[in-house]
């Protein structure tokens, strides 16, 4: 029925999501979303408010442990093991599967601190590696330049972008394999929303990126391939080219063309 | 007008003498016959809102007023020591010599005891209470916080002659059994009594600065893959820095000011403590067994007010270093 099918589209995926269902108490948020998303490409996550892209998202590197109430059934594999079997430890999966927020969190802490933090409570001590950790991570997310200068003074006192960034550096820090990116740049001005949409070009050179996109622009612009979502079920998924100009479903044809959402 | 039907429901529902009012006010339209019904009752409620503010106006000044005159009060009396008896400030901070019958007010003992027993209190009591709060904010169950945050609050309310008298018939023959103190009474017996007294004040603060904090902050550190313990300890807890100092001043506010239950188990003797368990005396025990012996003009009394004036003065600056901490909160 849906594209989704294992073999209908040829991914050799990093994480697969297979009939995943998400409930907030009694409401079910993700109907049995099957999803692959491929190694060192962006998959972007689209659908109109409400639809449950966040939702998904969070339940690709176990959020929703955190949230009283939720409850996730069905598999999601990162190289093929289940991050939800029994004995698979949640803070060993964040550490492979990093996340950045829809608002920049940045800690209140120095810019240094901040970077230095994941390095940090994964056991790394040595002053020159932390300083060699946080500047790579700087570089790599485009900040360094901007900060270099300033790295001892508090996170909260920079930009809305530029604490963005700095938190794309820190997921950056801990050596990650995917980055789950939850709507990055809807809190910015087009400018840094253009800084961080050529980050993620980057990015994906190393990294698999999982985005969540308010933007069918954004989405069209930076993914490789394409997600929709609609009242908590995946109605289509497939390149990001085939999805923006020859939909198979009316629903995600009417969506891209503006007709709801 | 469009708020004038509200008011007029709310003063229907005040009862009788309203009723009456009302009544009154309509009798009193119909014998002036120029003005419509609506716009007396506008003007009633108008009279309303203005008898309301000035009955808040008047609470608010007369609260002010009392304070005011029991500060001017304190500072006339307290340092009639200093002007009156002309006994030097320098002595009644630093000397120990105390015997009001002969003109000597040093207070040092009592300033020193007032500073241990709080500083005891605060040293045991202010870790013990901020690791209650983290845990009833970021470990224990929904369930179980529910319970036992308005089970903490209520020990607030715990008079302290019943704190002091646990103290007296539990503590004092515990430690007099167990450690070297001959009889028991002590700074630790008054430092442990206050600890336990400031603990749901630090609690219940510090839980409210551990809640307060974003869920962003605890789902960014998750996010790094930190355990809850790295996170708690990483960023909840410098994060919660300014909300975690005011839970400290107001504990140590608190103990300071804690007169009833100290003087039960401190024991009482003018001097230096010789150790952790040994008899002393504090500002607030000092005034409360003197204060009835203490003949009226007296320089004792002088003293005594002294010693008031000082506890009211350290109040203050605790206040003002709350005020200093929460403004970085921004």
């Amino acid at each position: 029925m849906i594209d989704v099918s294992p073999g209908s589209v040829d991914i050799r995926e990093k994480l697969n999501a297979i009939h995943l269902n998400v409930f907030y108490g009694s409401f079910q948020a993700i109907k049995d979303a099957s999803l692959k998303m491929a190694a060192k490409t962006v998959t972007a996550l689209i659908g109109p408010s409400g639809c449950g892209k966040s939702t998904f998202l969070r339940a690709l590197n176990r959020m929703h442990d955190l949230t009283p109430g939720a409850r996730v059934e069905g598999e999601v594999t990162l190289d093929g093991q289940d991050i939800y079997a029994p004995d698979a430890d949640p803070v060993v999966i964040r550490h492979r599967i990093g996340m950045v927020f829809q608002r920049p969190n940045p800690f209140p802490k120095t810019i240094y601190e901040n970077v230095a933090y994941g390095p940090k409570i994964h056991g790394e001590r040595d002053k020159a590696t932390l300083d060699a950790t946080v500047e790579r991570s700087l570089r790599q997310a485009a900040l360094w330049d901007e900060v270099k200068d300033r790295l001892n003074r508090s996170a909260l006192d920079l930009s809305g972008g530029q604490q963005q960034r700095m938190c794309i550096a820190r997921v950056l820090a801990v050596e990650p394999e995917v980055i789950l990116m939850d709507e990055p740049a809807s809190a910015l001005d087009p400018i840094a929303t253009s800084k961080i949409e050529d980050l993620i070009g980057e990015l994906k050179k190393e990294f698999s990126v999982v985005i969540v996109t308010h933007s069918m622009q954004q989405a069209a612009r930076i993914s490789e391939y394409t997600a929709f979502f609609h009242l908590g079920e995946i109605i289509e998924f497939g390149t990001t080219t085939n999805i923006f100009t020859r939909p198979r479903e009316k629903k995600t044809e009417d969506y891209i063309t503006g007709r709801f959402g | 007008m469009s708020d004038v039907p509200k008011t007029d429901n709310r003063s229907h529902r005040q009862g009788i003498g309203e009723a009456t009012q009302v009544v009154a006010s309509l009798w009193f339209s119909v014998g002036k016959e120029t003005l419509s019904v609506i716009s007396l009752q506008a003007a009633k409620s108008h009279r309303n809102e203005r008898i309301a503010v000035n009955v808040l106006r008047g609470a608010a000044v007369f609260v002010i007023f009392a304070i005011a005159v029991l500060i001017v009060y304190l500072a006339f009396e307290g340092t009639k020591t200093f002007s009156v008896d002309k006994f030097p400030v320098w002595k009644f901070l630093f000397s120990s010599d105390y015997d009001p019958g002969n003109n000597l007010g040093g207070s040092a003992v009592f300033i020193t005891g007032t500073l241990l027993v709080t500083g005891f209190a605060i040293v045991v009591g202010g870790p013990f209470g901020i690791a209650v709060g983290v845990f009833l904010s970021e470990v224990a169950p929904a369930r179980m916080a529910q319970i036992l945050k308005p089970a903490i609050e209520l020990l607030v309310g715990i008079p302290s002659v019943v704190y002091g008298w646990l103290g007296l018939t539990l503590l004092v023959p515990f430690l007099r059994t167990h450690t070297s103190s001959p009889s028991g009474f002590g700074l630790a017996a008054a430092g442990i009594v206050l600890s336990i007294m400031i603990l749901p004040t630090v609690i219940s603060l510090s839980e409210d600065a551990f809640r307060s904090l974003p869920v962003s902050l605890r789902e960014g550190s998750m996010a790094l893959g930190s355990t809850r313990w790295q996170m708690i300890t990483g960023v909840l807890l410098p994060s919660a820095s300014s909300g975690l100092t005011v839970a400290l001043i107001l504990g140590i506010a608190r103990a300071i000011g804690e007169a009833l239950a100290v003087q039960m188990v401190i024991g009482n003797s003018s001097q230096f403590p010789r150790g952790i368990f040994a008899p002393t005396a504090s500002l607030t025990t000092e005034i409360v067994i003197d204060m009835g012996g203490a003949p009226q003009g007296s320089f004792q009394e002088h003293v005594l007010f002294s010693m008031a004036l000082l506890l009211l003065l350290i109040a203050m600056a605790l206040i003002l270093l709350v005020r200093f901490a929460l403004r970085g909160r921004g």
